[in-house]
């Protein structure tokens, strides 16, 4: 069996700081990580190939430093990873991305073996947008199932695969062929700590590096800015929510009935939130 | 799977460990690195200033594209009293030289660029990976160690412990003692944002010029420590340190200390308007040439803090850490090449060309230093500031007070502070101490 993975470097989005005066992400000096989402699917392809065997293959479109990523990526367990970079990919929106992505996948299926399953994160937390994990099996021709929270069974005899997939009101359980392309929920396993092996091995290996060209993209047209329709309007800080919370001295019996009342007033539009509050009173701190 | 054997494991890819391993690299070694942070860097704290000559003896052409925020041209040491301070300035257009002796560094980003070298010259770095335990053979002779990581032990001909002041592995292994509270100091550290522009015009720098400043007394309350405030490119890092056994007699708090620090009208002006950072805790070795430890054993060696090589009169850290690392890998290469074992006597080597260096020289040298100003804390840190500005305040304030009276005002308020007998006591020691 033979699973790739796709992964994004992204900004480590805990240590992002807005420029206080223009408004701007500052991204000099932020720190990169693996899209945290993607660890999910690289989980999932992980325990996949430690039951029934075969091969992970990360992939992922960046510059250069991405390759860190792909390293720390081996440093988990995965087998073989690929870096797709070139100046013509710079700027792509979902679009471009998804088309590279799919070319370099197609690439990978002639030089390792054609994969069964494509796994991505449910998204990124750079772009927020979902779409590139469906961009890609839109045209790889893969069946895609999305906001997976659980591979049920995997029948590779039968080309059979049955997953869990979270929808709005419920749980689905759905089959499909191989092959076919897996976007992963956030929190449903736990990115394994690789072996020491894994580790001395992923320090060691050598990252497969592709150029357009390498990967057997031939419509530069598609890549990049030149095959992102997407346009960024406008940039802008969101207006704070709230202007100021103030503590209400309850020692004051004045103050304690009007703090009581407001409380009886809000209640009594939201119901729901004195159910909730009640309901999460074991804490201690009361309302 | 088959143990993989290397010919040296270093433990820490903080300066030491770096300066350590990229030597073994170049000299040919197959050497293995574990650094328990995410990536070099992402643990270690320092104020920090790097001293050139030390690293140019590992990478001479670090200047081309290492990580250095400012080159120093003014260094201030002050000496504080609640309200004021009196220092002395040195600046000169001599160290806008074309290969600068000091720069101020940011240590999560030289230690990458430092990594860098090391895996260039052909080591290989583990990150996230601790060492546990050390592994020996039966003779009691370390030949690897054991990870966090499932696995393997990983063996190699010496292992060098480049763990830091805190490290764990010699400590339970039992090769040196667990730091004492009297002779460690706890710094706790803040990195201010501020325009490049603007940390130029506080401190009347252009360019790449960095300015320092050093600062004791009643900021430190009674205990003895030391604050700084460094320059980089566009934030200040700005701290204070005192021994760990005075935090804990005094029951201070570091932050506390750091408040008071970055509130006195003195420096409050210089970060006025900063953005917060970063904020940061280190423990510095401060014992002194008493407190080194054994530094090399069968099968392994110490260099940097995990062996209190730290001279803390001068203030100097970093330096004798690379240089530490830097001759231990030296030494190790040289026993390699005569393909001698790595026992405690072919290692010793290690500790003779320690001991011709400035390291062991200038550590030997301040010995008494330490203990003289631990258990005089009260009256360097608190009494004599505040005498000083006595002192300067009578010298400048012009208010019709005849000048005899005021000098005669100063002279008493030196020996009611101190007692004529403390002050000859004090002077002498502390010049016998120096000397």
């Amino acid at each position: 069996m033979h699973i790739v993975v796709c992964i994004k470097q992204v900004p480590d989005s805990a240590q992002i700081r807005v420029h206080p005066v223009t408004n701007t992400i500052m991204r000099q000096g932020v720190p990169t990580i693996i899209n945290p989402y993607d660890l999910f699917a690289l989980e999932a392809a992980l325990t996949l190939r430690d039951i029934d065997g075969g091969e992970v293959t990360v992939l992922t479109m960046g510059p250069p430093m991405a390759e860190d990523a792909l390293r720390k990526a081996l440093t988990y367990g995965a087998d073989r990873a690929v870096l797709l970079t070139d100046r013509f990919f710079a700027g792509s929106d979902t679009l471009a991305t998804s088309f590279a992505l799919a070319q370099a996948i197609g690439k990978i299926g002639e030089t390792f073996g054609p994969p069964d399953i494509v796994f991505t994160g449910k998204q990124t937390i750079d772009g927020d947008t979902a779409q590139v994990g469906p961009g890609i099996a839109k045209r790889l021709d893969f069946l895609q199932l999305t906001y997976v929270a659980r591979i049920a069974s995997l029948d590779l005899d039968a080309r059979e695969i049955k997953v869990e997939r979270r929808a709005e009101g419920g749980m689905q359980m759905l089959k499909s062929k191989l092959p076919c392309l897996i976007t992963m929920l956030e929190g449903v396993n736990v990115i394994r700590r690789g072996s020491l092996h894994d580790a001395l091995r992923a320090a060691r290996s050598q990252i497969v590096k592709w150029s357009a060209g390498e990967a057997g993209i031939e419509d530069l047209g598609k890549c990049g800015l030149r095959g992102s329709p997407t346009v960024v309007k406008r940039v802008f800080a969101p207006s704070s929510r709230a202007e100021k919370a103030v503590q209400i001295d309850t020692a004051d019996k004045a103050l304690r009935d009007l703090a009581d009342e407001l409380i009886a007033a809000i209640f009594a539009r939201q119901p729901a939130l004195e159910h909730e509050l009640a309901f999460e009173g074991g804490s201690g701190q009361g309302a | 799977m088959v143990e993989e054997k290397f010919d040296a494991i270093v433990i820490g890819a903080g300066m030491a460990g770096n300066a350590a391993a990229f030597t073994m690299a170049s000299g040919g070694l197959k050497v293995l690195q574990l650094e328990r942070g995410e990536y070099p860097g992402s643990k270690n704290v320092q104020g920090a200033i790097m001293y050139a000559n030390m690293l140019e003896k590992i990478i001479p052409d670090f200047r081309d594209d290492a990580p250095l925020e400012r080159h120093l041209i003014e260094q201030r040491f002050w000496m504080m009293d609640n309200t004021s301070h009196a220092g002395i300035h040195y600046r000169s257009d001599d160290f806008n030289e074309a290969k600068p002796n000091r720069y101020t560094i940011i240590r999560a980003q030289f230690d990458k660029w430092f990594s860098r070298k090391v895996r260039e010259a052909g080591a290989t770095l583990l990150c996230e990976t601790t060492a546990t335990e050390l592994v020996y053979d039966i003779t009691d002779k370390v030949i690897g160690v054991r990870t966090d990581r499932a696995g393997e032990r990983i063996l190699a001909d010496v292992v060098v412990l480049a763990e830091g002041v805190n490290g764990l592995l010699g400590t339970r292994s039992g090769l040196r003692e667990t730091p004492r509270p009297e002779t460690v100091a706890l710094a706790v550290k803040e990195m201010h944002f501020l325009p490049e522009e603007v940390i130029e015009q506080r401190f009347g720098l252009k360019g790449n010029e960095g300015c320092v400043i050093e600062a004791a007394g009643t900021i430190s309350r009674s205990m003895t420590g030391l604050a700084f405030l460094y320059t980089n490119r566009e934030s200040i890092s700005l701290g204070i340190g005192c021994l760990v056994s005075d935090f804990a007699a005094t029951m201070e708090s570091p932050y506390a200390l750091l408040e008071g620090f970055k509130n006195h009208p003195s420096v409050r002006a210089l970060i006025a308007g900063s953005e917060l950072k970063e904020y940061a805790a280190h423990l510095i070795p401060e014992g002194g040439y008493k407190a080194i430890p054994q530094l090399f054993g069968d099968g392994w060696v110490a260099v940097g803090d995990a062996a209190q090589l730290n001279n803390a009169v001068h203030r100097e850290g970093s330096n004798l850490a690379m240089t530490s690392g830097r001759i231990a890998g030296e030494a190790i290469v040289q026993v390699k090449c005569r393909n001698a074992p790595m026992t405690k006597r072919n290692l010793v080597l290690y500790k003779t060309m320690l001991d011709d260096s400035f390291v062991l020289k200038d550590l030997r040298k301040h010995k008494d230093m330490p203990a003289l100003l631990h258990t005089n804390s009260h009256n360097f840190f608190m009494r004599y500031p505040q005498l000083i500005s006595l002192a300067a305040q009578n010298l400048v304030r012009v208010d019709g007070t005849p000048k005899i009276d005021k000098e005669k005002a100063t002279t008493a308020a030196f020996i009611k502070g101190r007692s004529r007998w403390g002050l000859v006591s004090d002077a002498l020691r502390l010049a016998l101490a120096w000397r």
